[in-house]
């Protein structure tokens, strides 16, 4: 019986973490945003109460985007999971941290989603579902090829372990 | 009629009673005469502005009698078919396997004519999963039902987990099904042992202490108003009126649909009769129970009362005459009886409870005097709750999924959350801020018990 230290899944080895390029995908859409709000705040502050105030407005903006990358930062090297011979493990969270382990056998199905920035960045999420509405057990940021090993991996695994209600 | 129920022998397509769409429009009927009184008591000709509605019943009762036209079932194997709609065909097909629980409901329209509704409980995620047949007499819906539950037996097939294959082996390509029919039949007959009761008398005054306290608060609102604004509008009389009639009405449906509550235990499951003017009767093969949770209420606490609920896997949806997957299974009782059911349902001992550690007070200082929770190898127990005190026994075998929480002020006090999550939309044995290296510890141990359990299980 392995012991699992689920809080320091930083250091773990046979953990694995979403793709890097999830990382740049989170920074794009903070620059972007923050870019928007930095022109919108500085251009409408600048017409309404002059230059001086624009322009610490749309600096404002900016430290905001610098800070939710920050966030995002720690949000992205959060993630982890790890395929055991039985179950697969999720960690995730900064503030609260959540670790689901859901065995094989209870799977339902997995889903494979990838909205249009994730295509941009050739990425995909994983889901498990399990006849419990409360499993969470999501993988976001994993490579194509990665999340299409992961799905058929765990359905293969799911089928050959499946256990009734 | 007594056609009906010998074809329900034979292995054809059988259509529903043809008394159902009359049934089924009845209530409609019903419904609208109800407005139409209601419009004349309130005066004058506006009887005449639903006149319309009556069109729309009429409608609707044509739309029944195509919908029984057009509607049949049969039972072949180890599947229950139905096949239904006019323009859509739509063919269900409810595996035996997969029945998590199957109700009888009598509305009280149908009771007259002797008919019963059957609604077939599956394990899916969408409401359309449930089969229903509305409406059988009362016999083949006896007849029907002990022949899926016996086709669904563990007992007859060996495996529980696997039961779609050997459910196809018991009958045998060439076997006469009549002979299956009169075995379900017998074991419908095998008297069942009842294990509980409610009293009506208790049931009455549970309902009223909750009513009475509720108008109470209703009284301190009105008395704050009327000193605060001593003119207050007829407009808001009006709704308190409607609210207080709300009140009464909920009072009177729990009465109502629990009235004469029996718990009988069945060969093929626990079996669950109820009803005043419509009747309910519910069967749950015991192995399907998912989670068993008694709650207690403050206003009960000084009469020692409780209610035990079963959790069954399915979809969430709420029907008139039948709850949903959280039934009762005692609606109102003392504390003994409650935890004799319990056992009955899980076959086991509950294990020992330990409080969470001391520095959990600062997370949760309202709820603290009721945390709870343990576990052995079987299943686990968790007491929550600030002013309701909810206990939840969850078997290990039924576990989907075990997650385990740290907000940022548990992590200050070095606590953490385990929930241990059951089939279904909320069911969830809670480990509330226990300390974060039991806590871990607990995640692999549930996850490596569950798996013996269920292997253990399936042997």
């Amino acid at each position: 019986m392995c012991t699992l230290l689920v809080m320091q899944v930083n250091t773990g080895t046979d953990w694995a973490k979403p793709s890097a390029r999830l990382w740049r995908l989170r920074l794009t859409e903070v620059a972007v945003l923050g870019g928007f709000a930095a022109v919108a705040v500085g251009v409408a502050a600048g017409i309404g109460a002059g230059s001086g105030i624009g322009l610490a407005g749309a600096l404002a903006s900016l430290a905001a985007a610098g800070v939710a990358a920050f966030y995002l930062r720690n949000r992205y090297r959060s993630w982890a999971y790890r395929e055991r011979a039985e179950d697969l493990i999720v960690a995730r969270g900064v503030l609260v941290r959540r670790v689901s382990v859901v065995p094989y056998g209870r799977m339902q199905f997995v889903e494979v989603t990838a909205g249009p920035a994730e295509r941009l960045f050739r990425l995909a999420t994983v889901q498990l579902h399990t006849a419990a509405a409360a499993s969470d057990a999501r993988i976001p940021g994993l490579e194509r090829e990665e999340a299409a090993r992961l799905r058929d991996r765990l359905a293969m695994l799911g089928e050959a372990k499946a256990a009734g209600l | 009629m007594t056609e009906a129920s010998s074809e329900a022998d034979t292995e054809s397509w059988h259509r529903l009673h043809p008394l159902s769409p009359l049934i089924q429009a009845g209530r409609l009927l019903a419904g609208l005469f109800a407005l139409l009184a209601v419009a004349l008591v309130q005066g004058g000709g506006g009887y005449r502005s639903h006149l319309p509605d009556l069109l729309v019943v009429i409608v609707l009762a044509f739309a029944a009698l195509v919908r029984w036209l057009v509607t049949r079932w049969r039972l072949d194997g180890s599947t229950l078919r139905i096949e239904t709609g006019l323009l859509r065909r739509d063919s269900q097909q409810l595996p035996v396997a997969r029945i998590q629980a199957i109700d009888v409901v009598r509305p009280f329209l149908a009771r007259v004519f002797g008919l019963a509704e059957l609604r077939i409980r599956l394990a899916g995620s969408s409401t359309k999963a449930d089969g229903r047949l509305a409406y059988l007499t009362e016999q083949q819906a006896a007849t029907v039902r002990a022949m899926l539950l016996a086709a669904h037996q563990p007992s007859q097939l060996g495996q529980p987990g696997q039961l779609a294959q050997p459910a196809a082996v018991t009958h045998a390509p060439g076997e006469p099904t009549p002979a299956l029919a009169q075995a379900a039949l017998a074991q419908a007959e095998l008297p069942e042992r009842p294990v509980s009761q409610v009293p009506l008398g208790r049931l009455v005054a549970a309902s009223v202490v909750m009513a009475v306290v509720q108008f109470a608060a209703l009284g301190v609102v009105i008395a704050v108003v009327a000193t605060v604004a001593p003119r207050v509008p007829t407009s808001l009389l009006g709704t308190l009126a409607v609210y207080m009639f709300g009140l009464v009405t909920a009072a009177w449906r729990r009465v109502s649909q629990n009235f004469g509550f029996t718990v009988a235990l069945a060969p093929d499951g626990l079996r669950i009769r109820r009803g005043l003017l419509g009747t309910v009767a519910e069967t749950l093969p015991v192995h399907r129970v998912q989670a068993v949770r008694m709650v207690q209420p403050v206003l009960w606490r000084p009469f020692g009362w409780c209610r035990l609920q079963v959790d069954v896997a399915g979809s969430g949806r709420k029907d008139e005459g039948s709850r949903d997957t959280r039934k009762e299974l005692l609606p109102v009782g003392p504390r003994m009886e409650a935890e004799y059911l319990a056992q009955l349902v899980l076959r086991h001992q509950a294990p020992q409870l330990d409080k969470p550690p001391r520095t959990a007070k600062f997370k949760a200082p309202f709820s603290y005097h009721f945390l709870a929770a343990g576990h052995d190898d079987v299943m686990a127990v968790t007491t929550t709750g600030r002013l309701t005190k909810t206990t939840v026994w969850l078997r290990l075998e039924k576990l989907q999924s075990i997650r385990l929480v740290q907000g940022p002020v548990q992590r200050g006090l070095r606590l953490a959350t385990v929930h241990a999550d059951a089939a279904g939309r909320r069911v969830h044995a809670t480990f509330r801020d226990r300390p974060a290296d039991e806590a871990r510890e607990l995640l692999d141990e549930l996850a490596i018990l569950s798996r013996t359990a269920r292997q253990t299980r399936q042997i």
